[in-house]
């Protein structure tokens, strides 16, 4: 495998690929229509599959473009479309979601993009510098991810903070050299899986509740909304 | 190594057990294999005494160690007091556990407890110890619970199986640092590589909990008295005179063997928990009125005074007096062999009471002498030997201890200085409320006229109940009498521990045992048996040939009563009054409360009495006051929103990853 010095373009594209990740991440976070919301997710995974082609051609690893396609696919445009299409089905599409003060959010946000750059490079120190970066920027796009859910009541909302956050995930792997496809095949699947458990159960959510506001969930427990 | 092969073979009799518990030749079959199998552990362990020490490493177990076995001479002697202990209560089975109603509850964990007991001797690498240990708290637990219909039966399981999880859990700490970052389980890996003097201390006390819990060390010693009773009384006889030797060995095996050496003030430590416990378990078993819980009880008092021999052992040893440690060692082994001897043969007594009448409750016994001739005898002996008086077997180990505490001037710590006289004084005392406990007892039981119609239609026991009690308290005499044969034989066992042994007693004229030296004391059983024996041939003779011939029947003086009861004798509780009234009035808080019915009316008056137990009240109800807070304050988290829980789970992770950063 090459070695791909911190100084050259490769490296810059790659590592500007992944903060791009982390920038519609912050997009997520504001977004308060639901509709824009899906769009921003497929957005998250088209960059997503942007960065793991490009780190299958530096890498010299044609794996990495099945990875590549399968997120393309699945996450840009099968699940989107699909959620999309459950909006359009439950009558959402014009719904504008509460979230807490935006500007309070992102400065969580950006906070967390700090925590996780100090927590993964002194640990990455000796690693292969595109990893590094890419694994702490991996890092913030998961605690992202993370943030979405919960500051979100949506049950569709946080099902794209999950989305993201497997992105994340999915960004890391792909970034560490010598992640097997299986590995990555996998987890491809139990995201898909994950996506379909949820997607009935919003349904049946809807059909009980009226409503895909989570808050409904917590009374009929009879805990507090 | 053979004694390997008994643990399967008791394996495989425990499917048997469970494969077919219904039918009457299983019984036969589970209880003869056992007996079989004890036999052999009984001989492999006397064996291993003088052999060189056999290695065993088997390809099972933790991947990278194996299960090791090892057969040392520490492990024969807890191996042969296991063989003896599980011989005797299998035979003693053979005939009691006919009655059993639900054999399926008991026959195929009874061989499964004796396996886990011999494998916990045997391992020598922590896994298997732990291993075997669960194994043998487990397959007790379940015996405990065989008659869990019995009211309070599901209550001492439950008590029971928290305390052997929680003495498991101490034991694991225990060998966690004693292994060291570098993950040495092996026992051999810990005896080449002894930890500092902060870890030794942690461990020292951790083995103290988690070895002291499952031996019955007083404050962990309430689970004991509440579980040994519950089970069939075979198995109250190998858990208060096995199992309870078993978690001696665990302790003597980490800490003299794994630990190094020790400092001066851990046998402080000990020495005060086994004054403690010496005593506090008699004074509970002397107001006991429950014949089961009573001998579960003064099991806890034998556990004190195996504990003092052993802290006096410590002590000697961390000073380089060996020859006093090698006493003191020798007299606490003497004393756990005893305990086995004389404890199962008062349990056995107790199941065959229990098995004629269907009465544990002493209030409702009385005048078994005459129906039961054989059992009385045979637990006489038992009620003598514990009550260590010469010639038996407890006297002669109550008395090396004594001569252990003797040593003490030698030592120059002053905190030792004071500790041990103070648990001589509590071994004395100890000692009298034991003897008084036994003599009421058994005065109770067998002596006087029937208090309840059951104990006045009890029948003897069967053959095999009355030939293991007979055996063991022929066992009792024996060592009783020929004390120093035991002491050399336990010579190989001390010496490994303390690079000592006492002196050669056999080679002593007229089997004399002189601890130290001949000059300073020195006791012969056998004269001491030969002159009570001519005494009370000489008295028989003297009565029956100076005593009129002429039979005179006449009704006996009846004290003034006209309508002499049962009610009018001695009872359970007025027999203990004073004890009650001297000691537990304090300790205990014992209060009696006389109810009389106003003149003209025709009830009895009644007097109850009301103890409480200070280490219950003290340390375990609040403890469980505590829990129980807790569990309501935490039972609010079961009932949060969805966001909330998202919440937790991004808090913890951004909590756990700051404190990594500032780690760094």
């Amino acid at each position: 495998m090459p070695f791909i010095s911190p100084h050259g373009l490769s490296f810059d594209i790659a590592h500007s690929l992944a903060g791009l990740l982390v920038l519609v991440s912050f997009m997520m976070l504001y977004q308060v229509r639901l509709l824009a919301l899906l769009h921003v997710l497929a957005l998250h995974a088209f960059v997503l599959a942007l960065s793991v082609a490009w780190q299958a051609h530096i890498q010299d690893a044609p794996h990495l473009y099945i990875t590549a396609a399968i997120a393309l696919l699945f996450k840009a445009l099968l699940i989107p479309w699909a959620l999309r299409r459950m909006v359009f089905q439950m009558g959402l599409h014009r719904e504008i979601e509460t979230v807490g003060g935006i500007g309070l959010t992102m400065l969580a946000g950006i906070a967390l993009v700090a925590l996780s750059l100090e927590v993964m490079l002194p640990v990455t120190a000796n690693a292969d510098p595109v990893a590094r970066e890419d694994i702490a920027l991996a890092l913030s796009v998961v605690l992202i991810g993370l943030l979405v859910m919960v500051t979100r009541r949506n049950a569709i909302s946080q099902v794209v903070g999950f989305m993201s956050l497997e992105n994340g995930i999915n960004l890391a792997a792909t970034g560490a050299r010598g992640m097997p496809l299986v590995v990555e095949i996998s987890v491809a699947f139990s995201i898909l899986i994950a996506f379909i458990v949820v997607g009935i159960f919003l349904f049946r959510i809807r059909e009980r509740f009226d409503t895909v506001d989570v808050a409904a969930l917590d009374q009929s427990r009879g805990g507090e909304a | 190594m053979p004694v390997a092969l008994t643990v399967p073979g008791l394996l495989v009799l425990a499917l048997v057990g469970a494969a077919a518990a219904r039918l009457a030749v299983t019984r036969i079959v589970v209880y003869g294999g056992s007996l079989v199998f004890c036999a052999g552990l009984l001989a492999a362990g006397v064996n291993a005494l003088t052999a060189p020490v056999a290695h065993l490493v088997l390809p099972i177990g933790l991947p990278w160690i194996g299960l090791q076995l090892r057969v040392d001479a520490l492990a024969g002697f807890f191996l042969a007091l296991i063989g003896l202990g599980g011989a005797g209560a299998s035979l003693f089975a053979l005939g009691y556990a006919r009655h059993e109603h639900h054999p399926e509850r008991v026959l195929p964990f009874y061989p499964a407890f004796l396996a886990g007991m011999a494998l916990v001797v045997i391992a020598d690498d922590a896994f298997s110890f732990l291993f075997a240990w669960e194994l043998m708290s487990l397959t007790s637990w379940a015996l405990v619970l065989a008659h869990h219909k019995e009211a309070g039966n599901t209550g001492a399981g439950f008590v029971y199986l928290i305390m052997a999880t929680f003495s498991g859990m101490a034991l694991l700490l225990a060998f966690g640092l004693l292994a060291g970052p570098q993950g040495a389980y092996a026992f051999d890996a810990m005896r080449a590589h002894p930890p500092t003097t902060a870890i030794a201390a942690t461990v020292l006390v951790v083995t103290l909990i988690g070895a002291g819990s499952k031996a019955g060390l007083v404050p962990l010693h309430v689970w004991l008295p509440q579980a040994h009773p519950a089970a069939p009384s075979h198995v109250s006889a190998l858990m208060s005179g096995v199992m309870t030797k078993v978690a001696i060995y665990g302790f003597i095996r980490i800490v003299f063997d794994l630990l190094g050496p020790t400092e001066w003030w851990s046998g402080t430590v000990v020495l005060a928990l086994g004054g403690a416990t010496a005593v506090l378990g008699v004074l509970h078993a002397v107001m006991e009125r429950d014949l089961k819980r009573l001998l579960a009880y003064s099991t806890v008092e034998n556990i004190g005074i195996v504990f003092i021999g052993l802290g006096l052992a410590l002590a000697f040893r961390a000073n380089g007096f060996t020859a006093g440690a090698a006493l003191a060692l020798t007299a606490a082994l003497f004393h756990a062999l005893n305990h086995t001897l004389f404890k199962s043969l008062l349990f056995f007594g107790a199941g065959a009471v229990l098995d004629a009448t269907g009465q544990r409750d002493m209030e409702t016994l009385g005048g078994l002498i005459h129906r039961m001739p054989r059992t009385a005898v045979a637990v006489l002996v038992g009620c003598a030997a514990i009550a260590a008086l010469p010639p038996l077997n407890g006297f002669a180990s109550e008395w090396l201890t004594f001569q252990a505490v003797l040593l003490h001037p030698d030592l120059p710590q002053w905190g030792l200085k004071l500790m041990i006289p103070v648990d001589g004084a509590a071994l004395a005392l100890a000692a009298a409320l034991a003897a008084s406990c036994f003599v009421r007892a058994y005065g109770i039981c067998f002596l006087g006229r029937p208090r309840s119609q059951a104990a006045a239609q009890a029948r003897e026991a069967d053959f095999w109940s009355v030939a293991a009690m007979a055996g063991f308290a022929g066992l009792c005499l024996l060592t009783g009498v020929f004390p120093g044969a035991v002491i050399d034989t336990l010579a190989p066992v001390v010496q490994t521990l303390t690079t000592a042994r006492m002196p050669v007693q056999l080679s002593n004229t007229w089997l004399t045992i002189a601890p130290v030296a001949a000059s300073r004391s020195s006791y012969n059983g056998l004269l001491v048996f030969g002159f009570i024996a001519v005494s009370m041939i000489l008295t028989l003779l003297a009565v029956s040939r100076l005593s009129t011939r002429g039979v005179r029947r006449a009704p006996p003086w009846d004290c003034g009563f006209p309508d002499p009861t049962p009610l009018s004798q001695y009872s359970a509780g007025s027999f203990a009054q004073p004890i009650r009234r001297v000691f537990a009035t304090v300790l205990f808080r014992a209060k009696d409360t006389v109810t009389m019915p106003p003149p003209g009316d025709s009830r009895p008056a009644t007097i109850t009495h009301h103890i409480t137990d200070p280490v219950w009240d003290g340390v375990y109800a609040p403890l469980g006051r505590a829990v129980l807070w807790i569990a309501e304050k935490a039972n609010v988290l079961q009932f949060l929103t969805i966001r909330r829980y998202l919440g937790f789970v991004f808090g913890a992770l951004v909590v756990l990853l700051m404190a990594l950063t500032i780690w760094q």
